[in-house]
């Protein structure tokens, strides 16, 4: 068994009866909240103890004060920093959840290149393209200049890595979580792909 | 053997350098093949030492010491505005590249400078702006004020060795027909230890390596000086060349070399051409060469001159940029004295070490061994710069304090001294009383005095840029720890850091110092570890009282985009 | 019982029978104990860079994998705090070059990454350096992709004490060190590299690949999700050691094998 990192003990607080879980994408694919649903008939159990704020699964734009956030890909632009703010404001637990998350996983190849050569690449020389100028519209949060992940700009709690991981691996730290139990992985459940 | 071979790996690229201001591709390919070597050791040689460059600098190369004692920032910055260019950006017309090097070794002189490889000191304001007028108008190195050059040796102390110079050749006729074990007693007996830094017992090292089995042995005499804030061998190299290689040849007779080596530092190049004279001198007056002083043992020594690259001081490092490779530490054991130059048992031995060692065969152990602490025999000398009104060379017996010294220099309102370089130790005010001696604080001869005006967080921020810049990147600890307690340091020193940061460059420290492979990563946390322990109240000043300050500036991270978008408004800043 | 006539160490606790001239790591490995080890393999000269070997002998720090057993050596190794160190050199392994290991065709065969799942390794704790480093791809059917490359110069070795060639190098300095190609454009296909020397096979990690077979092997299937390096990494892979211009000297005092052979 594979120790977490260790911060507090999650215990189910006395006045809430249930325990108030937000997620979210950053820069990711998708793929970690895909699997976190792959738990399938097992989440109706797990519903029975937890309800979810803002996440994708239902439209919450905000994230309000919760027990436990769960965060999926890196901080690529603007926004995503504002929301991972945002998340660990709110948020006792921060868990990092996939390898984008963790180590800025696939967004972050584009740390290759320079700024300028992605956005000239896309936007300008790119076959094509037609009317080339880069976007500058106020709406579209300005892209960080390397992709990095999230434990660089906030204090993360618990690490859950995978590419994605697997839904057994969601359901053992959020179980260990409300069972008031120090999360662990057991090692097979342990991969960085 | 060539005193100063032109087909040496390291001589022939430093030629090339300063005639075609870099070694390109094309270079790196025609070396190899003339001096029959893999291109790729002449790639990675090339890219190891920081006088070598693989793009074109500057018919004027500059580089300023950034040394806390011999370096001066600011007039870099001045020489920069003065002429227009960034460091490390050489002009587009090729006129000027200026960019920043570790210690060169002239801390009693103020700021200095290597110009195209030449030593200049004693810069100021004034000397930077006739030097910006003449590089605009072209005047050749050669043509600028020959004061600028001159380096004194700013002795104000003098003990056992540097009181008599000797005469060339009386150590020599001093050990005619006693036996190889006789002059090793002698050694031996006189308690004489290494005075580079590591203090192991030189008749034993000298002892080991005669006792290896071998057909061939050599000599080397470690001249690489890169401690910060050590000039001592500089001064030995300046006016006791003599007797260096007196010592040298005393050591090749007991243990049985025929060939010794003197690995001079990069930035010492200037006193190449002394050198090799009194080389030729002494083999013209028959105390080098065949059959010296008709005793029938041939020793000759020859110069190898480094390139700029502070780990080449690491005895083992040194061997193998001797032998045209890159200054990486090899594994130990087996130990030089074993296995060393082209694997042939080696003494390495630091210069005053092996001046020493001369003056001992010359008077008798008595000599020596009556100076001193009962654990450090003998004197110690001491580069002594910084806060203080007389910087210079002083030469003690062991067992002097601190305090002193500190008097002794005129030093006033001091803060904290730095002992043995940044790979040795701070103190602060309550160690004072402490004593110069291996069994104390020991020292290389280092010995750098910080006042109160100082700011120490930037001091020691200086010293952890100088190893991360001289790690020689061979094992992982040292090759990325020294670049993440310079980044965490530097997040402190610029007041973004937090108690966590503070306990992260904790545990990156203990783990670099202790599971490093060579003495380089075992010290490069010392600064830090220090700091911390010592002056504890400077870096807590600094903290931010927050969890968590992100690792790195996300308002700068923003920058780039910024200026592809043209945009600044409100959403355009985090 | 220990015969006396016999040499032995002890790790953590037993005792272990070593033969003169061997290595800790080449006594522990024979005796079955596993010492966590990147730039060690067994047939090559000894390297001491990654450190990740590192074990305590008599309270001193050493790398194994060049440190000579010695009769009285008391060696920890499986402990929690030597697991805990190798663990924070795993991460800067890791942090230092670009692991981003879904898009990497080694994952799952790697050595690095094996050993961040030995150690439980969750995140690359430090900082990413997110260095920009060359990928060479001008060969036919190798490729070199220098971003995941972490300097264990097992490729060097290789080539030259097995292939008797010398394609690979290690030039610059600190964190700008970096593998270079001992060929006279620097490039991989105008080197002497052939697709069966030992140096295109044996990088522990993906910097070195044989084109168009990535991805072949299932997940589930690869060769650490089928076993743990502690594991794979005690079957000894002997070498086949050809004689290296300049050691042909050496190999009268290596015979009886003092590293493999
Ligand atoms: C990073 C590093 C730098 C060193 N630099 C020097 C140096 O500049 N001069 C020197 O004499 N010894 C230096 N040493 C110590 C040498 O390795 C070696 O111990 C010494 O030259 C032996 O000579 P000694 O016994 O006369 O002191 C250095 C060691 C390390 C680890
Ligand atoms: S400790 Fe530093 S200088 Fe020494 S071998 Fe390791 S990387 Fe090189
Ligand atoms: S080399 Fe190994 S650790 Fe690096 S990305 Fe590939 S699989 Fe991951
Ligand atoms: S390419 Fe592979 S084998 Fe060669 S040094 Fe890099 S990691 Fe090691
Ligand atoms: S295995 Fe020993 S240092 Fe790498």
């Amino acid at each position: 068994m594979k120790q977490l990192k260790k911060r507090e003990v999650f215990t189910v607080s006395e006045s809430s009866p249930k325990v108030r879980v937000a997620t979210t994408s950053l820069a990711g694919c998708f793929g970690c909240h895909m699997s976190f649903l792959d738990m399938d008939e097992r989440i109706v159990g797990l519903l029975e103890h937890v309800e979810f704020s803002r996440s994708p699964i239902n439209d919450i734009k905000h994230c309000e004060p919760c027990d436990i956030g769960l965060i999926e890909g890196a901080l690529c632009n603007a926004d995503n920093v504002h929301v991972l703010k945002e998340f660990r404001d709110n948020c006792k637990i921060i868990i990092a959840v996939g390898a984008c998350a963790i180590n800025g996983g696939v967004p972050a190849m584009r740390n290759h290149f320079t700024l300028k050569e992605c956005l000239e690449e896309a936007f300008l020389d790119e076959i094509g393209v037609d009317n080339p100028h880069i976007p500058n519209d106020v709406e579209i949060p300005l892209l960080l200049n390397k992709v990095h992940p999230i434990h660089e700009v906030v204090k993360v709690d618990y690490y859950l890595p995978g590419c994605p991981p697997p839904a057994d691996a969601f359901v053992k730290i959020l179980t260990d979580l409300l069972e008031g139990r120090e999360p662990s992985l057991p090692k097979e459940m342990l991969h960085y792909d | 053997m060539t005193p100063y071979s032109s087909e040496h790996l390291l001589h022939v690229l430093h030629a090339h350098q300063q005639r075609f201001h870099y070694i390109s591709d094309q270079a790196i390919c025609e070396i190899a093949t003339r001096l029959h070597l893999p291109r790729a050791q002449v790639e990675a040689v090339t890219e190891f030492y920081a006088f070598f460059h693989r793009s074109p600098r500057g018919r004027f190369d500059i580089l300023f010491s950034n040394c806390t004692s011999c370096g001066n920032l600011t007039l870099m910055q001045q020489l920069c505005d003065r002429l227009n260019v960034c460091m490390d950006q050489t002009s587009s017309d090729g006129l000027i590249s200026i960019s920043q090097t570790s210690c060169i070794g002239m801390c009693d002189h103020g700021a200095s400078a290597l110009i195209n490889g030449l030593t200049v000191t004693s810069l100021s304001e004034q000397i930077i702006e006739e030097m910006g007028n003449l590089i605009e108008s072209e005047t050749p190195v050669s043509a600028w004020p020959t004061s600028w050059f001159q380096i004194g040796n700013n002795i104000r102390k003098e003990g056992l060795l540097l009181t008599e110079a000797l005469e060339p050749g009386a150590a020599l006729k001093a050990i005619a027909g006693r036996s190889s074990d006789e002059i090793l007693n002698e050694i031996t007996a006189s308690g004489l230890k290494g005075r580079g830094g590591a203090g192991f017992s030189t008749g034993l090292k000298w002892k080991l390596c005669r006792d290896a089995a071998s057909d061939s042995r050599y000599v080397v005499c470690n001249a690489d000086e890169g401690e910060p804030g050590t000039f001592k061998d500089r001064i030995l190299l300046n006016s006791h060349a003599d007797t260096l290689f007196e010592g040298m040849t005393v050591c090749g007779k007991v243990i049985g070399a025929s060939q010794g080596y003197l690995y001079l530092r990069g930035e010492y190049r200037y006193m190449l051409d002394a050198l090799l004279t009194t080389l030729q001198n002494r083999r013209e007056a028959g105390l080098l060469g065949n059959n010296v002083l008709g005793s029938g043992f041939d020793f000759d020594i020859a110069v190898v001159v480094g390139a700029g690259a502070y780990i080449c001081g690491e005895e083992s490092a040194l061997i193998e940029s001797i032998e045209e490779k890159p200054g990486i530490p090899r594994i130990r054991p087996p130990f030089p004295v074993t296995s060393g130059l082209w694997g042939k048992p080696t003494v390495v031995n630091n210069v005053e070490t092996l001046v020493a060692a001369a003056g001992i065969v010359l008077h008798g152990h008595h000599w020596f061994e009556t100076s001193g602490t009962w654990q450090s025999k003998g004197s110690k000398l001491l580069s002594v710069s910084g806060d203080c009104a007389r910087a210079g060379i002083y030469e003690y017996p062991f067992g002097v304090t601190v305090a002193q010294i500190l008097e002794d220099a005129g030093a006033e309102d001091v803060q904290a001294v730095q002992i043995g370089g940044p790979a040795g130790r701070l103190i602060g005010a309550e160690s004072f009383t402490n004593h110069i001696a291996f069994e104390d604080i020991a020292t290389g001869g280092s010995f750098m005095i910080f006042d109160t005006s100082r700011d120490l967080l930037a001091v020691i921020g200086n010293f952890t840029h100088f190893f991360d810049h001289e790690s020689c990147g061979f094992c992982t600890p040292c090759r990325v720890g020294t670049t993440l307690l310079k980044n965490g340091l530097d997040k402190v020193c610029s007041g973004h850091g937090t108690a966590h940061d503070i306990d992260e460059l904790q545990r990156t420290a203990a783990l670099v110092s202790r599971r490093s492979h060579c003495g380089l990563g075992m010290t490069a946390p010392n600064p830090i570890r220090d700091g911390l322990k010592v002056f504890p109240q400077l870096f807590e000043a600094r903290l931010l009282h927050q969890e968590m300050e992100p690792e790195f500036n996300l308002d700068a991270s923003l920058e780039e985009a910024r200026s592809l978008t043209n945009r600044d408004d409100a959403e355009a800043h985090l | 019982m220990s015969d006396p006539m016999k040499k032995t160490i002890i790790i953590d606790g037993v005792e272990i029978p070593f033969e003169e001239g061997q290595t800790i790591m080449d006594a522990a490995l024979a005796a079955d104990i596993y010492i966590p080890h990147l730039c060690h393999k067994p047939g090559l000269s000894p390297h001491g860079s990654c450190k990740l070997c590192t074990v305590d002998v008599n309270g001193r720090a050493v790398s194994s994998c060049t440190m000579p057993a010695e009769a009285g050596q008391e060696i920890a190794n499986n402990t929690a705090s030597l697991n805990e160190a190798r663990k924070t050199i795993t991460q800067m392994l890791f942090i230092e070059g670009n692991h981003l290991c879904p898009s990497c065709e080694k994952t799952g065969d790697c050595t690095l990454q094996a050993i961040g799942y030995h150690l439980g390794m969750l995140d690359g704790h430090f900082p990413q350096f997110y260095p920009r480093r060359e990928v060479d791809a001008s060969h036919g059917s190798l490729v070199l992709d220098r971003d995941r490359c972490i300097m264990c110069e097992l490729c060097v070795r290789a080539s030259r004490e097995c292939d008797g060639k010398d394609v690979f190098a290690i030039s610059g300095r600190g964190t700008k060190r970096q593998l270079v190609v001992n060929s006279p454009t620097g490039r991989l296909v105008d080197s002497d590299i052939e697709l069966d020397d030992m140096a295109a096979h044996i990088c522990p990690v993906g910097a070195i690949l044989i084109k168009d077979h990535g991805y072949e092997v299932p997940i589930g299937r690869r060769t650490f999700d089928l076993h743990s390096v502690s594991e794979t990494d005690l079957d000894e892979v002997i070498l086949k050691k050809t004689k290296h211009h300049d050691q042909e000297h050496e190999t009268a005092e290596k015979e009886g094998g003092v590293y493999g052979v």
